[in-house]
């Protein structure tokens, strides 16, 4: 599915990933954890293509393709989805217009011709089941006066109805109280398929007592620095990242 | 938005091409301004007396106005003696089929979702034998006349009507009112009329395209509609397609009055040649619009979505004289390379409980300049007047320009008066939403900026409404990224 080798990224001179390998094959759910301000997003953000991030060395292949030959959106239309951290509002556009452009985007890429109205809210009414968000959000427009948690709901209601091969999730648990933190890993959990592979970020360990991950990394200094399975996520957060410094250097 | 351009140079140069002047020129005045021309235009239109009186004291006006400098516009100098004013209705050269047009421009009619009859209507394909619209005219004509309603041109009205024309022609914007209007007041050629008698709610919407005898748009337009007492009339100006035209100099005068109850809904689509993406070229419109709501509980709304011409210089007001009278006006104006808009809105409240809205959307992009220009003016009698105005501007990347000069002039204590300003811009972190979805940048900003102009864009009539949101789309190809 995904595989980064030796990858290092700057910005603005400044480097942030220094020599990143990370493999994962269909079906897996791999965790990356690691303290603030060690490179999880970037690592998120280069992976979906996002300007002003200076790629000086390594390389990723999707699917067998070179990434960096894929522009921004084919990248999102070849099935990479990411869940923001941060997800932006964006005033006016109703969330169901947002969902039904870019699906009938994903369905043309494949050659297949735009939903029809009443299919395509059927899907939003399942998938807005699924993650148990109200309708009334659906209704309103892209993010705008969601909170916190809502936002992130919106995240994993916007992958249910994309269906994407490679689903990468940026702190989707971070601001979560623990029904909403259920319901976010019970929709992840649904949509798991032996295709399909998802990459989580946190720096938590309590969504993986929901979503158990096939693997666990820890990324500090803009490295993984260990691996291991979902034992480690326990052990980090019992003794924090301080004794992985030794391994970072 | 490139492309577009150089498709309209094509098509324009095309025209010249093919000797586009050079089979009319029987019946041409020449160039300057002076009595003898006005003279002569009004001799040649057969005009009653009435009205060459009208011309010549808007003329003796105009020699003593100045071109007004007052708005955000840099306009190149125009001299007004160096225009033919008077010409006898040009003839578009006939081509047999669409196979002969522009690939590209069929490319933008089809993106706009304009339909074939109409796209061989406006490249000027012969549209007789593939589409009968004589007929639909018929039908329509039937239908108005069936309801007493007149709509035909201006001339025809001088002709047919001469007592409303001399009735309320100038009385909402008097001959000497601006320059420009003093110009078009003086010079103008034709242009529509409608009247719709009282009671009478009209059942279709009135569109410029329907008008009998219409002979494309002249530089020079003059319009009045008149609502009588408790009737309903919603009017339909120009078109989403890329209008073209030889004219650089466009100044329309645009009368609506609406009697005791009557509402009149007038929306534009404006969508002339803005000049090329270095800013050669392209329409200069100054338009006066202006209704009265001379009777009480009468309502003028304007909406417009502009998108065209290198200069803009507009502003649709209402003069709400009638107690309990409304006015409103909705506003899209985009500007995208060179073009620069001077638009907003004037309401004067007189009558007493009288009620304003305003609401303009501003999106600039390339180096344009958007300025928003309003005025509320609440006279003394105005108790209880209300007005709102919501003023936006959005920007689309850090060349482009846009300013808001409100102007409140308050002279009652029961009145209230409220204005809200906005600038935002289209974000990166928005694009980058939009493209992780699998929405291409040029989608992305559509979306954004359709959703941004919907409170506008929904008080449109349906159709209309469904082709000015393409319209907005593809006046900003292009303009970020
Ligand atoms: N746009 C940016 N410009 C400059 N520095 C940035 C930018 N984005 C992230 N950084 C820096 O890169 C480092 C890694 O950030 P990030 O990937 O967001 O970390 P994490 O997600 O692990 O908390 C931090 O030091 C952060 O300050
Ligand atoms: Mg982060």
């Amino acid at each position: 599915m995904l595989k980064i080798k030796n990858l290092h990224v700057s910005i603005e001179g400044k480097e942030i990933l220094r020599g990143l390998n990370l493999e994962v094959n269909p079906g897996e759910v791999h965790a990356v954890m690691g303290p603030n301000g060690t490179g999880k997003s970037t690592l998120a953000l280069v992976i979906t293509g996002r300007e002003g991030y200076e790629i000086t060395e390594g390389e990723i292949t999707y699917k067998g393709k070179d990434l960096f030959e894929l522009s921004t959106e084919e990248r999102a239309l070849e099935g990479i989805f990411l869940g923001f951290q941060y997800p932006v509002e964006i005033p006016g556009v109703s969330m169901t217009n947002f969902m039904r452009t870019a699906l009938n985007e994903h369905r043309k890429y494949r050659g297949l011709d735009p939903i029809s109205a009443a299919d395509f809210l059927a899907r939003m009414e399942e998938k807005r089941k699924l993650v148990d968000i109200h309708d009334k959000l659906t209704n309103r427009s892209v993010n705008e006066g969601f909170s916190g948690g809502e936002k992130k709901r919106n995240e994993i209601f916007q992958m249910a109805i994309l269906e994407p091969s490679l689903a990468i999730l940026d702190e989707t648990d971070s601001g979560l109280d623990i029904d909403a933190l259920k319901v976010v890993a019970n929709g992840v959990n649904k949509l798991r398929s032996k295709d399909n592979s998802t990459i989580i970020i946190t720096h938590y360990q309590r969504l993986l007592e929901h979503i158990i991950p096939d693997f666990v990394h820890v990324l500090f200094d803009g490295r993984i620095v260990k691996s291991g399975g979902k034992e480690l996520a326990l052990e980090l957060e019992q003794k924090g990242y301080e004794w992985l410094k030794a391994e970072a250097v | 938005m490139g492309n577009e351009n150089n498709i309209l140079d094509q098509v324009t140069q095309g025209e010249y091409k093919y000797g586009f002047y050079t089979d009319i020129e029987t019946d041409i005045a020449p160039k300057g301004l002076n009595e003898g021309i006005i003279r002569l235009i009004s001799q040649k239109k057969n005009e009653p007396e009435f009205m060459l009186e009208f011309r010549l004291k808007a003329f003796e006006k105009w020699k003593t106005m100045k071109q007004p400098n007052w708005a955000h516009l840099s306009i190149p100098p125009i001299d007004y003696q160096d225009i033919s004013y008077y010409a006898a209705p040009k003839k578009k050269k006939e081509i047999g089929s669409l196979d002969e047009v522009d690939p590209e421009l069929l490319d933008t009619f089809n993106k706009l979702g304009i339909s074939l009859e109409e796209q061989k209507r406006l490249t000027g394909v012969a549209v007789d034998a593939v589409f009968d619209s004589v007929s639909v005219k018929t039908t329509f004509r039937g239908t108005l006349e069936k309801h007493g309603i007149i709509f035909c041109s201006f001339s025809e009205a001088v002709q047919n009507h001469p007592d409303l024309i001399k009735k309320y022609m100038g009385s909402v914007v008097p001959a000497g009112d601006n320059y420009f209007a003093a110009l078009n007041s003086a010079v103008f050629t034709d242009g529509s009329f409608c009247y719709i008698p009282p009671g009478v709610r009209c059942p279709v919407e009135l569109s410029t395209y329907f008008r009998i005898n219409t002979a494309g748009t002249g530089q020079f337009e003059r319009t009045l509609i008149v609502a009588d007492e408790g009737s309903y009339v919603s009017y339909m100006e120009g078109c989403t397609a890329p209008m073209r035209d030889e004219n650089q100099l466009h100044a329309a005068v645009v009368e609506i009055v609406a009697l005791k109850d009557a509402v009149v809904k007038y929306s534009t689509v404006q969508n002339w040649y803005p000049g090329d993406k270095n800013g050669k070229g392209g329409v200069y419109n100054f338009v006066t619009k202006r209704g009265m709501c001379k009777g009480s509980h009468s309502k003028i709304s304007w909406t417009q979505v502009e998108t065209g011409s290198a200069i803009t210089w507009k502003y649709p007001s209402c003069i709400l004289l009638g107690d309990y009278s409304v006015g409103e006006f909705y506003s899209v104006a985009v500007t995208n390379n060179h073009q620069q808009a001077d638009t907003g809105s004037k309401m004067t409240h007189i009558g007493k409980n009288t009620k304003s809205t305003i609401i303009s959307k501003g999106i600039s992009a390339g180096v344009s300049n958007n300025s928003y220009r309003g005025l509320v003016k609440i006279s003394r009698r105005a108790e209880n007047s209300r007005n709102f105005s919501q003023c936006d501007s959005l920007l689309l990347g850090d060349k482009c320009g846009a300013h808001t000069f409100p102007y409140i002039d308050t002279q009652n204590s029961s009145s209230i008066v409220e204005h809200e300003a906005t600038t935002s811009k289209i974000s990166d972190d928005q694009l980058f939403y939009c493209l992780q979805r699998g929405i291409d940048t040029e989608k992305a900003i559509g979306l954004i900026v359709n959703g941004y102009a919907k409170e506008v864009l929904k008080q449109l009539p349906m159709e209309f409404a469904v082709e000015a949101q393409k319209l907005l789309s593809i006046s900003l190809e292009g303009s970020v990224g």
